[in-house]
């Protein structure tokens, strides 16, 4: 059956273009998820009985703060991209769309920096 | 322009009511209620390099029932949207298509993150000795 409109063929345009890039990004981030939101919820076990000066100085080993700030952005942008189809499929009016993905994608940068800079902070030794 | 042999979304309206749909919207729901959870986990974060004082504040909010209570629904939802994540995964991959299949990876998804949320609160409860 032929899915594609006539314009859409005059124009060259279809499927495998700009939605490729989110469809995969999903999947790539989804399938790194597995892996290390398995390893957060298992370091959080290890964690929940401690103080204060072993989270921070958990959080500050090398491997650790690597993997907090791959988990962190991984995360993050798996969720920009879900929480961007849920703005696309409910959010309607010109204005109000457009708006909605804008913050949609600002929250999501603002945290990833604030998260990276404080897993940094404790990797580097001080408080902030 | 309209191609009206083109294949049609199904009409909610007429849709009938069945496990496939249903872990299909709670898939989409634990993901909004995850993105709320990243939010907290960098704030988390943040009050960890910001010191003693803001990170006892944050811990003794999620300690409170309430939070308590945020955090067990978070988990439910991280096992759920992991294990169907993962089912998702393989349909991707062309594998378990058939009805029968999907309903019973359905089942097992369901199952997986109520036994994964039920041991991983009980290490928490028994082995945090608080």
């Amino acid at each position: 059956m032929e899915m594609r409109s006539p314009m859409g063929r005059a124009l060259g345009l279809g499927s495998a273009r700009s939605g490729f890039g989110h469809w995969w990004g999903q999947r790539l981030s989804a399938a790194a998820l597995v892996l290390l939101g398995l390893w957060f919820a298992v370091s959080v076990l290890g964690l929940v009985s401690t103080d204060y000066w072993a989270v921070a100085a958990w959080a500050g080993e090398p491997l650790h703060a690597i993997l907090l700030v791959l988990f962190l952005g991984t995360l993050l942008y798996h969720s920009s991209l879900g929480i961007q189809v849920v703005i696309e499929d409910y959010v309607h009016g010109p204005v109000a769309h457009v708006a909605a993905l804008v913050v949609n994608r600002f929250v999501h940068v603002v945290l990833a920096v604030a998260g990276a800079w404080s897993v940094i902070a404790l990797s580097a030794g001080g408080q902030a | 322009m309209s191609q009206p042999n083109r294949p049609l979304s199904p009409h909610l309206g007429v849709y009938r009511w069945q496990i496939s749909n249903t872990l299909s919207i709670v898939h989409r729901l634990t993901g909004v209620m995850l993105s709320l959870g990243a939010v907290v986990f960098t704030v988390w974060l943040v009050a960890l390099a910001g010191g003693p004082d803001a990170y006892l504040g944050v811990v003794g909010v999620l300690r409170s029932p309430l939070g308590v209570l945020a955090l067990a629904g978070w988990t439910l939802c991280f096992f759920y949207h992991l294990c169907n994540g993962i089912r998702h995964l393989c349909w991707d991959a062309g594998l378990g298509f058939e009805i029968a299949q999907a309903r019973a990876s359905g089942k097992a998804v369901v199952a997986a993150a109520v036994v994964l949320t039920t041991a991983f609160w009980l290490v928490v409860l028994t082995g945090s000795g608080s």
